[in-house]
């Protein structure tokens, strides 16, 4: 089988351009394609740079300081394999629909079964393919065409931009036995080992890949181990290729269009019902659900608005019809608590509605027990209805989490979505008061006052001693005479993000106060003042 | 014992039949010769502690209870009295709404616990009674209420564990005194 191997070079480069362009606002195409020098570092250390860079004295594994006194207007930018997977996707996809069963090698390089005689011969599908790059954007590429893998991807490493180098068939082991053994530090599943190969080679005497084939199988075994013998094989020319080839992911988005536009949430959400059912089905014909959905909602052209929705188990689409509902309304304003007349109402016609799956996951993994979640979906459906008339943001669902303050240790989030962020509950959190929680939790503290007996207000010094017995307090109005107290428990917390001392709350510490009517508050007190966190009612 | 289960059991096809029954609704221990919980009934208690106590032994028994117009809920003590937070609806400010908001809650949950923030009319009482009823509901009113089963309050609260800069806050011993439409009975009740 004839392999055609396309390499973009140095491209964590080129996709640390894209995203710079994109995040300020340009373009990407030309900013790859312009001869500014850039590199991409990693530890401090300069990973991969580009021909610019390089005809400027810039060196893989050269120092950072190093590099920048080379080229002074060098582009830095940070390693992020992730970042370089998902601008080859686009790369992937544009050679895939001119010829399928791409395998991705890795990005910035991707194999394809030559086309034998469909564009033309080989020379032609891979100018073909250079034109089709060059269009999205992709100015540095090059193609290679040979019996295997390797020799492929040797000739493509050869070829002038958006040119391609073809080894005729039977004459790889010609081809490669004239490369030298440099090569091998670059190959795609050598890394270190092939680094030191290519070290160890050089030193022995070996300087090409000729040299090295005309040594036996055996002796190479023996002396190389199995990489060595898999560099042996290569070099004859006799390497196996196996192509991953991938499957093209499947559109799972799905999107309806409203001609006229619709005015009312009620009549979108009418409407989109059958699009949500077949987004479910979709997804469930490849044994998945969606976890989290992206809906778009457009008007006059424009996506006016997107929001990301967690489910706590996974959509139906009853539940992405409620999503829209809330979505469209949640634009308006005083939509928490809307009269009913005007309910209903959106911005602007809703012209199309795009449902975008963000996470799915497999179906079994979500699947109802054996007696269903009957009550479960009955509340479910109740809280909608909740929902559907106060405001989404509502309803909430109480969360614990770990924190020091009593009002840290608890968290809401809206009914029907994933608690994310949330700090862990397993961490010791020194400072924390133990014994039984206050059921009151104060969302924001109330103003309090504390007096000793001479009615002056108590304060902590600052080795952490009060200044006078708590004798009163008074929380809302009444003053109420103190039974017994407990503290103070300073509070050290996040002193460092203020710079300026005088700027953050400065030194704090905590009461428990218990008044003679039984009543017990967890108090704080501050340099410029009491306040009120929680009430052990 | 399985005379008990057989009784429960035709209570509850009773109740899916639809009779008008009135189930009893499992109860935290700390209550346990106080008072009884029944479904259809609206109870008033005056402190907040107490409140969840009554809500604790339904979600301890694998019911859903809900919290409305509470917006200072306490979840860790809410968790230490033994209420599952998984099977925990929290509406902090129903606003306006709050009368259809509980209705609706009243509609799903087991126990749902209404804070309300002004005075309530009695005809607003009476539509929530007559939905309480027709949904096997039972109402806790952590306020006023115009006509309830029972009210509950705290009275003689006691705190251990503090003395004067010392110590902290552990247990607390209070009497909970039961108006039942004007017989009273108190108890004395330990809370950790």
């Amino acid at each position: 089988m004839r392999v055609l191997v396309a390499w973009c070079p140095d491209w964590s480069v080129t996709a640390g351009l894209f995203e710079l362009a994109e995040t300020d606002g340009g373009d990407g195409a030309a900013r790859a394609a312009s001869d500014q020098p850039a590199a991409v570092l990693s530890g401090n250390m300069v990973e991969v740079c580009n021909a610019a860079a390089r005809a400027e004295g810039v060196r893989r594994g050269q120092r950072r300081r190093d590099a920048q006194s080379k080229c002074p207007d060098l582009v830095l930018l940070g390693a992020n394999p992730e970042r370089d997977a998902r601008y080859f996707e686009p790369v992937l996809a544009t050679v895939e629909e001119l010829r399928p069963g791409v395998a991705p090698i890795r990005p910035g390089l991707l194999a394809v079964p030559a086309p034998g005689r469909y564009f033309g011969g080989e020379s032609h599908a891979a100018a073909l393919l250079a034109q089709h790059l060059v269009e999205a954007g992709i100015w540095d590429c090059r193609f290679g065409v040979a019996d295997d893998l390797f020799t492929a991807e040797q000739a493509a490493r050869q070829a002038p931009v958006q040119d391609c180098v073809v080894v005729d068939p039977g004459t790889s082991a010609g081809f490669v036995q004239r490369l030298p053994v440099t090569v091998l530090a670059d190959i795609t599943d050598g890394g270190a080992e092939g680094r030191e190969l290519a070290d160890l080679l050089r030193r022995l005497g070996l300087t090409t890949l000729g040299d090295f084939a005309r040594l036996s199988a055996g002796e190479v075994s023996n002396r190389f181990g199995s990489f060595g013998l898999s560099v042996w094989q290569r070099a004859h020319g006799a390497a196996p290729t196996r192509l991953g080839s991938r499957t093209p992911p499947p559109e799972l988005a799905c999107e309806i269009g409203f001609e006229p536009p619709l005015e009312s949430a009620e009549a979108v959400c009418f409407s989109v019902r059958t699009t949500t059912e077949r987004f479910v089905r979709g997804l469930a014909e490849r044994q998945l659900v969606a976890v989290a959905v992206r809906i778009e909602a457009e008007a006059d052209g424009v996506v006016t608005s997107a929001r990301t929705w967690l489910h706590p188990r996974c959509f139906t689409s009853r539940d992405l019809v409620d999503r829209v509902h809330w979505q469209l309304q949640a634009g308006l304003p005083n939509s928490g608590l809307r009269s009913r007349q005007d309910a209903g109402a959106v911005r602007a016609p809703i012209e199309r509605v795009r449902f975008l799956p963000e996470t799915v996951e497999p179906a079994a993994d979500h699947a109802d027990g054996l007696w269903g979640g009957g009550a479960d979906e009955q509340v479910t459906r109740g809280v909608a209805r909740i929902q559907a008339m106060i405001g989404f943001d509502a309803v909430r669902a109480p969360v614990l989490q770990g924190g020091r303050s009593v009002a840290d240790r608890q968290a809401t989030v809206p009914w029907g979505e994933r608690p994310v962020g949330l700090r862990p509950l397993d961490r010791p959190w020194p400072g924390r008061i133990p014994g039984p929680a206050p059921a009151r939790v104060f969302p924001s503290p109330l103003p309090a006052d504390v007096v000793d007996e001479g009615g002056r207000t108590v304060a902590v010094t600052e080795r952490g001693a009060v200044t006078g017995e708590p004798w009163r307090y008074r929380i809302e109005s009444a003053w109420t005479p103190v039974a017994s107290w407990a503290g103070p428990w300073p509070v050290d917390d996040a002193w460092w993000l203020h710079t300026d001392p005088g700027e953050g709350r400065g030194r704090s510490a905590r009461f428990q106060v218990v008044g003679v009517d039984g009543r017990a508050w967890l108090l704080v007190w501050h340099r410029d003042g009491w306040e009120v966190e929680a009430g052990y009612d | 014992m399985s005379a008990q289960v057989v009784e429960l059991l035709q209570r509850q096809i009773e109740s899916l039949q639809g009779a008008p029954t009135r189930l009893t609704v499992p109860l935290h221990p700390a209550f346990d010769g106080l008072v009884q919980l029944r479904t259809g009934a609206s109870y008033a208690v005056d402190s907040a502690s107490l409140a969840l106590g009554l809500a604790a032994g339904a979600s301890q028994a694998g019911e859903w209870v809900g919290f409305a117009g509470w917006e200072d809920f306490g979840a860790e003590a809410a968790t230490q009295w033994g209420i599952d937070l998984r099977r925990t609806v929290l509406v902090p400010e129903p606003g306006e709404l709050w009368l259809e908001v509980t209705a609706a809650l009243v509609d799903v949950l087991k126990v749902v616990v209404l804070k309300p923030r002004t005075w309530v009319d009695a005809k607003s009482a009476s539509i929530l009674d007559a939905r309480l009823r027709a949904r096997s509901s039972t109402l806790v009113v952590w306020g006023e209420w115009p006509r309830v089963e029972a009210r509950l309050s705290a009275e003689r609260v006691v705190w251990d564990g503090v003395d004067h800069g010392r110590g902290r806050l552990r247990r607390r011993a209070l009497k909970v005194a039961v108006d039942r439409g004007g017989r009273r009975s108190a108890r004395d009740v330990l809370l950790p």
